[in-house]
């Protein structure tokens, strides 16, 4: 349906490509958080981004959907290049899903009504075929029963499953996961990692920040790993586990097996 | 007492023991838990008994309702004169409003009540279409009172009493909240422009006290103009009124935005809603929400700061009661005229407040994060 769009946006950096980062630097006032960032996910290729806390992760996934600008280098997001033009940011935005940790649903709105908002107001989706549409969804995470109740009236892994199909319903191409399952009870990760390991499944392009090796195992083509704002490493899930290269991978990585 | 057993897992839920609920032990737990309380249930009861009585001989009891002029009264009760709030009660509630133009005055009290009740009430019938009618009601009751199109005009200068606390009340109210609104984000722009002529707006409304601006409107402001222009008083107190509380407003409701998180506001623009509609659909409903108390109680300030137009020689309820206390046939009955005044506010006031909870409690869904 969207193919065609999106080939006639496509640019001379390839079609095959979700995402492009070509030496893409950003600064928080002096402070150089990310450094030379060069990363190409291709298309439906699912990656997850791993590193000790403050080394960038978020900001990195963030500067994707431009919910952060970057200064240096160039970001292409399904063949549009993210710059100060407000169009090409509304149309990255529309096209790219993201999750938070903190779920941010809008409490004072239904779950479904969450589900609705953006098909309504940025594509103008009718609100009925929008209502189908998000019940849709919320049935693929699992909780079309919930769909009239308010956020604060649910679990955390409910809410984070909520907020997937919030994101889903807008059908997007590219999905940003930033750390969906580290504000969870430990009873309720898995319930939020299988709707994402579904969702894999189904040839959807996937940024994933997490710890969760389990998932990057199941999941990944890629595991990125960073520290201090640079990407150090990247290689498939296995080799990555079993075999790092770096000195800090090995830290971290035995850091987070520890418990 | 014999505590039954009941295999784990499987204790039903039983009633609370008798002595935790029911008046008695209502009245143990309230008025009787301690030496010091029994002193204050004790104090309340004989404050209580002291006031109550009096209070009600005068306001009833022993209360005339009707007469000619002040000596009927006390020629047949010692408690209030209210025979003298009835004389004036149409000069409190219409000012110096031409009689036979009066119909326009209740007309738009009608009116005000039919666009109260689908903005106050979201089960009301017909809403959208009351809603529109009450966007449309301000131009259509300032049509009503001011004439002009096919009605006589009546000057603005015959305004008075309740009516005029009504216009000046409910104008500022109307206007100040979505100017407020628009204060309070752009004191949040990342534009240098508008942020600067915000904050120094709110700052220059905050620090100078009303009557200040109601002085500059009734004499400055004709400095500034060109002469011979004649800019009605009372649209020049409105436009005062209004910037006042719209100062007042935007910093209720810039309390209201900085404490949604700014989660909401990245979820609303990652999913690709532009500036207007996140503010609107996802931070402003939240913001107001959060900012009910804060709101009415700007909204109260108002009405009751309307009282100060006696002073640029407007005739809200208190002025008419000052003119009407130096008529010889009623000297003396300034109690009769303030308690009846406060009255009317109070009634007003207690109003908004009651319905600002209702409110609250309305749009609680439960989130207390
Ligand atoms: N808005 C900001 N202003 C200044 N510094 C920031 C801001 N956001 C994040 N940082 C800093 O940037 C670094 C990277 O942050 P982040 O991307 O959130 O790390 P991670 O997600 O890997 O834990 C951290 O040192 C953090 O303190
Ligand atoms: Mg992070």
């Amino acid at each position: 349906m969207t193919e065609n769009a999106q080939s006639t946006q496509a640019t001379a950096s390839g079609d095959n490509y979700a995402v492009i980062i070509r030496d893409m630097h950003k600064w928080y006032g002096e402070f150089h958080v990310l450094k030379n960032i060069n990363l190409n996910v291709t298309k439906g290729e699912k990656i997850v981004v791993c590193g000790p806390s403050g080394s960038g992760k978020s900001t990195m996934i963030r500067c994707i959907n431009a919910l952060e600008e970057h200064q240096q280098g160039d970001i292409i997001v399904d063949g549009t290049e993210l710059t100060n033009d407000l169009k090409n940011i509304d149309a990255v935005r529309s096209e790219v899903g993201m999750v938070f940790q903190h779920f941010n649903l809008f409490p004072h709105l239904t779950v479904l009504e969450n589900c609705t908002l953006a098909p309504i107001w940025v594509r103008k989706t009718p609100r009925a075929e929008a209502e189908t549409l998000g019940m849709e969804y919320l049935e693929r995470v699992k909780i079309p029963d919930q769909a009239n109740k308010f956020p604060g009236q649910l679990s955390g892994g409910q809410q984070q499953r909520v907020a997937i199909a919030r994101s889903l319903c807008m059908r997007p191409r590219i999905m940003l996961f930033d750390e969906p399952t580290s504000a969870l009870d430990p009873e309720m990760i898995k319930e939020v990692l299988d709707v994402m390991i579904e969702l894999a499944s189904e040839g959807i392009t996937m940024l994933c920040v997490t710890h969760e090796m389990g998932f990057a195992k199941t999941v990944a083509d890629r595991v990125i790993f960073m520290d201090g704002g640079e990407i150090i490493e990247e290689n498939n899930p296995d080799e990555f586990f079993d075999n790092p290269q770096h000195d800090r991978t090995k830290l971290f990585l035995s850091q987070i097996l520890e418990h | 007492m014999t505590e039954k057993n009941y295999i784990p897992g499987e204790h039903p839920d039983l009633p609370p023991p008798s002595n935790l609920i029911g008046p008695v032990a209502w009245i143990r737990d309230n008025l009787l838990s301690s030496p010091a309380n029994i002193i204050m249930t004790i104090l309340s009861v004989w404050f209580l008994y002291i006031v109550i009585p009096p209070t009600l001989n005068w306001f009833f009891l022993d209360a005339a309702f009707t007469g000619e002029d002040r000596n009927a009264c006390r020629a047949v009760a010692d408690g209030a004169c209210w025979a003298f709030i009835g004389e004036r009660f149409k000069l409190f509630t219409y000012g110096f409003y031409p009689e036979e133009h009066r119909w326009r005055v209740n007309l738009s009290f009608i009116l005000l009540i039919a666009a109260l009740i689908p903005v106050l009430f979201d089960k009301a019938p017909f809403r959208s279409l009351g809603l529109k009618f009450a966007m449309a009601f301000p131009f259509i009751a300032g049509w009503l009172l001011v004439g002009g199109l096919g009605l006589q005009p009546v000057p603005t200068s015959q305004f008075g009493g309740f009516m005029l606390t009504l216009v000046i009340g409910i104008t500022g109210i109307v206007f100040s909240l979505p100017i407020g609104i628009l204060l309070a984000l752009g004191r949040q722009s990342n534009l240098p422009i508008i942020k600067v002529f915000c904050v120094s707006f709110i700052e220059f409304i905050r620090g100078v006290p009303l009557i200040t601006l109601l002085f500059v409107a009734s004499t400055m402001l004709s400095y500034f103009l060109p002469p011979g222009t004649n800019f009605d008083l009372l649209l020049r107190v409105l436009i005062m009124v209004v910037l006042f509380s719209s100062g007042y407003m935007a910093e209720v409701i810039r309390g209201g935005l900085q404490a949604i998180p700014s989660g909401q506001i990245e979820a609303a623009d990652s999913m690709g809603l532009k500036y207007w509609q996140s503010m609107r659909l996802i931070v402003l409903p939240q913001a107001l929400k959060i900012s009910i108390p804060g709101i009415v109680n700007t909204f109260i300030g108002l009405y009751k700061d309307t009282t100060l137009v006696i002073i640029i020689g407007l005739l809200d309820p208190l002025g008419i009661g000052r003119a009407s206390l130096s008529d010889t046939k009623w000297t003396g009955l300034s109690t009769e005229v303030y308690i009846f005044v406060a009255i009317f506010f109070f009634i007003s006031c207690f109003g908004m407040s009651r319905y600002s909870l209702y409110l609250e409690n309305k749009l609680e869904t439960g989130h207390k994060r």
